[in-house]
């Protein structure tokens, strides 16, 4: 059977990947520039079809709390937001994470500080990918580039956070937000059923019975002895994740002397960038983290050895150049090129940015 | 007239002392203990098993869910 | 008749219930928390909702409910309790979902949510217990605390022009469309310990049979916070919160 071709916008297209995926509950407020993904659900009634619960509530604070509280019973729960809503929840992914539950977070992110801009943004770099709220926890990220992508990393997110109960994020900005791609959409998935929940999270609060010890979901441990445990089981997932889970696309890497680093909508600035650049003679690669967290370490690395310098291409004042530049640890000039105020940087910009800044 | 004989048995070790059961006593015949249990409570003790007439009230108020209450109908 | 006569041929006229466990509860001699404690875990067995009940604890001193009665519970953060219990009940319909809560996690920090939570008419219970006084973190003032009341943080008594006024959220509670039942009870006699338990039994019914959301407050007693003994406490309250707070029903769709 032929594929069905959609046009749509990258919110729309998370919305509706949610509810094809058998997603149980989206709990949301409204903020630009991702108020479509609440809207296209509202308007789509999944209640209705695959009994998926969605609510708008009376706050960001109140949303990620609501996403605990249904992550704690075992469905698949999400909510999405933007930049300063993001930073609202922040204490609520922090409780998620602390209490080892699963839950998909989408950021759809704007110019900041404060209240900042509508535009879009890549500033919440740090915040995402370093834990955001308070303790030591890290959040699994996901940088979608295309409509596409916002749709299939429903799944991936979901997945990986009943992987390693642990939230994971789509990490995306007005840009891929706000665009019309076609997509394909994945194909409808039956909700789990309460016992199959049941079943699957044999650690969710979905009510005690005689056959186990009673469920507390809690991040809560006044034992420094316990708590410490806790906190080294946590390390231990991480490094589980950052040794399975990396995810990245490399374009004309292959021959270049050159690389820029640039995930989400950058790195379609990026691949015009390189096609410019190679149109000069220079060769230029483009290595996309698609996971942000856990970063692309080891390729990144690689390719330290082999091209004589690295451009960070982020819609920002420098953040995820500052992982790069752990990585490469001094090896190789690593450079910062950015627009700030919700400006995308125009494509002719970065060649000459990586000329002024690292060719020289 | 059948009457009604009562008991209880505090479990000493997680009362704490608190009183609220000396003060429900309808016929006053608990007190608290000179001694007290490994947590350093004066703990609560029945101080007239006759008189006892099995209310619960004790056990009611009681916060720690410390005590038990019996009670027998006497036909005399 | 010996005592052992009594045990061996009388029968049992009251025992905690088995839900709460034996593990020591760590509340002060005399705490109100006890009490209402016990209640819930009589009504849930009452109701044979065991293996169906999901609670929410609060950040407070009643943060290790989950310790002492066994059920499943989650623990929410500060105030966000009322958040969890709409999206733990909207997934979970034939759950019986609660929280509880104290005075500053629902009436101060969490005040949107509890409110919130309440219009929306979740289909939930929320216990609210009043003391007046932050109790964990070492007797500061409440939104609730009385005018005139000396706390850690209002030394010389709450006093308007500083602090405002004592808040009511009971009675805002019962002015929203989304509440079914809205009651402040307390616990410092045999007397008011069975309606408080009718309160909550109530409450929890109408959760259950999808009326909306509901609220018991229990006007209670923070005997270290006020630095008195748990008898004086009890006398304290009974002379002071109940003309602040006063007790029966503020709202009951089904008696109307």
């Amino acid at each position: 059977m032929e594929k069905e071709v959609l046009l749509m916008k990258g919110n729309e297209a998370i919305a509706l990947a949610a509810i094809r995926y058998g997603v149980d509950g989206y709990f949301g407020y409204p903020i630009t520039p991702q108020s479509e993904i609440l809207e296209t659900l509202t308007l789509e009634k999944p209640w209705e079809t695959t009994g998926m619960v969605v609510l708008q509530a009376e706050s960001e604070v109140a949303s990620i709390n609501m996403v605990y509280g249904g992550a704690g019973t075992g469905k698949k729960v999400m909510t999405s937001s933007s930049s300063p809503g993001m930073s609202l929840m922040q204490e609520g992914v922090s409780y998620i994470a602390g209490a080892e539950l699963p839950c998909l977070l989408v950021n759809v992110m704007r110019g900041g500080p404060g209240l900042g801009t509508i535009q879009p943004s890549q500033a919440d770099y740090f915040q995402s990918v370093k834990g955001g709220g308070h303790g030591d926890y890290r959040v699994i990220t996901l940088a979608p580039n295309s409509v596409q992508e916002m749709a299939d990393f429903v799944k991936l997110g979901f997945d990986l956070a009943f992987k390693y109960r642990n939230p994971a994020l789509i990490l995306s900005d007005g840009v891929i937000g706000q665009m019309m791609e076609k997509i394909v959409l994945p194909e409808q998935v039956k909700r789990r059923t309460d016992e199959e929940v049941v079943k699957q999270c044999p650690w969710a609060a979905t009510g005690h019975t005689k056959d186990r010890k009673p469920n507390w979901i809690t991040s809560l441990e006044l034992s420094p002895e316990e708590m410490e445990k806790n906190n080294i089981r946590f390390q231990e997932k991480y490094k589980e994740i950052e040794k399975n889970e990396v995810l990245y696309e490399e374009i004309q890497c292959e021959d270049a002397d050159y690389l820029i680093v640039a995930f989400g909508s950058m790195a379609r600035i990026g691949s015009k960038a390189i096609e410019i650049a190679r149109e000069q003679g220079i060769k230029v690669g483009l290595l996309r983290p698609i996971t942000l967290w856990p970063f692309p370490k080891d390729i990144i690395s690689e390719y330290a050895d082999k091209v004589k310098g690295m451009l960070s291409l982020e819609i920002n004042a420098g953040q995820m150049v500052e992982d790069v530049r752990l990585t490469v640890n001094g090896r190789i000039p690593v450079e910062h090129f950015g627009r700030l105020g919700g400006i995308v940087p125009d494509p002719d910009k970065v060649v000459e940015a990586l000329k002024a800044k690292i060719i020289q | 007239m059948a009457k009604i004989r009562g008991t209880i048995v505090v479990n000493t070790e997680r009362c704490k002392g608190c009183n609220l059961c000396v003060v429900a006593c309808p016929v006053h015949i608990i007190t608290l203990q000179k001694e007290v249990n490994r947590k350093g409570y004066n703990y609560a003790q029945l101080i007239n098993e006759e008189a006892c007439i099995g209310c619960a009230s004790c056990a009611t108020v009681c916060p720690d869910g410390c005590i038990e209450v019996y009670k027998i109908k006497m036909d005399k | 008749m010996t005592k052992e006569e009594i045990i061996s041929q009388g029968t049992l006229a009251y025992k905690k219930p088995t839900l709460l466990n034996d593990t020591q509860m760590h509340y002060c001699p005399g705490c109100s928390h006890g009490v209402v404690h016990k209640l819930v875990a009589e009504v849930i067995e009452e109701m044979g909702m065991e293996d169906k009940a999901l609670g929410i604890s609060p950040v407070g001193c009643a943060v290790f409910i989950y310790k002492y009665i066994d059920i499943d519970w989650e623990e929410a953060a500060h105030g966000r309790a009322p958040a969890l219990a709409t999206a733990m009940k909207r997934l979970w319909n034939d759950r019986l979902v609660f929280t509880y809560q104290g005075d500053g996690d629902l009436a101060c920090i969490g005040t949107g949510e509890t409110i919130h939570a309440l219009n929306r008419g979740e289909n939930i219970t929320i216990i609210f217990i009043n003391n007046a006084i932050y109790g964990m973190t070492g007797g500061q003032m409440a939104p609730t605390t009385l005018m005139g009341m000396k706390t850690s943080t209002s030394p010389f008594g709450r006093d308007a022009k500083l602090h405002g006024y004592p808040l009511h959220i009971t009675e805002i509670a019962a002015t929203l469309e989304g509440t079914a039942y809205v009651s402040r009870q307390s616990v410092e006699s045999v007397a008011a310990i069975r309606k408080a338990k009718k309160a909550i039994r109530k409450a929890f019914d109408y959760s259950m049979a999808g009326k909306g959301s509901n609220l018991v407050e229990i006007v209670s007693t923070c005997n270290s916070g006020w630095k008195m003994s748990p008898e004086k406490a009890n006398e304290w309250m009974k002379e002071n919160m109940f003309d602040y707070y006063p007790k029966g029903d503020l709202k009951d769709i089904g008696a109307e």
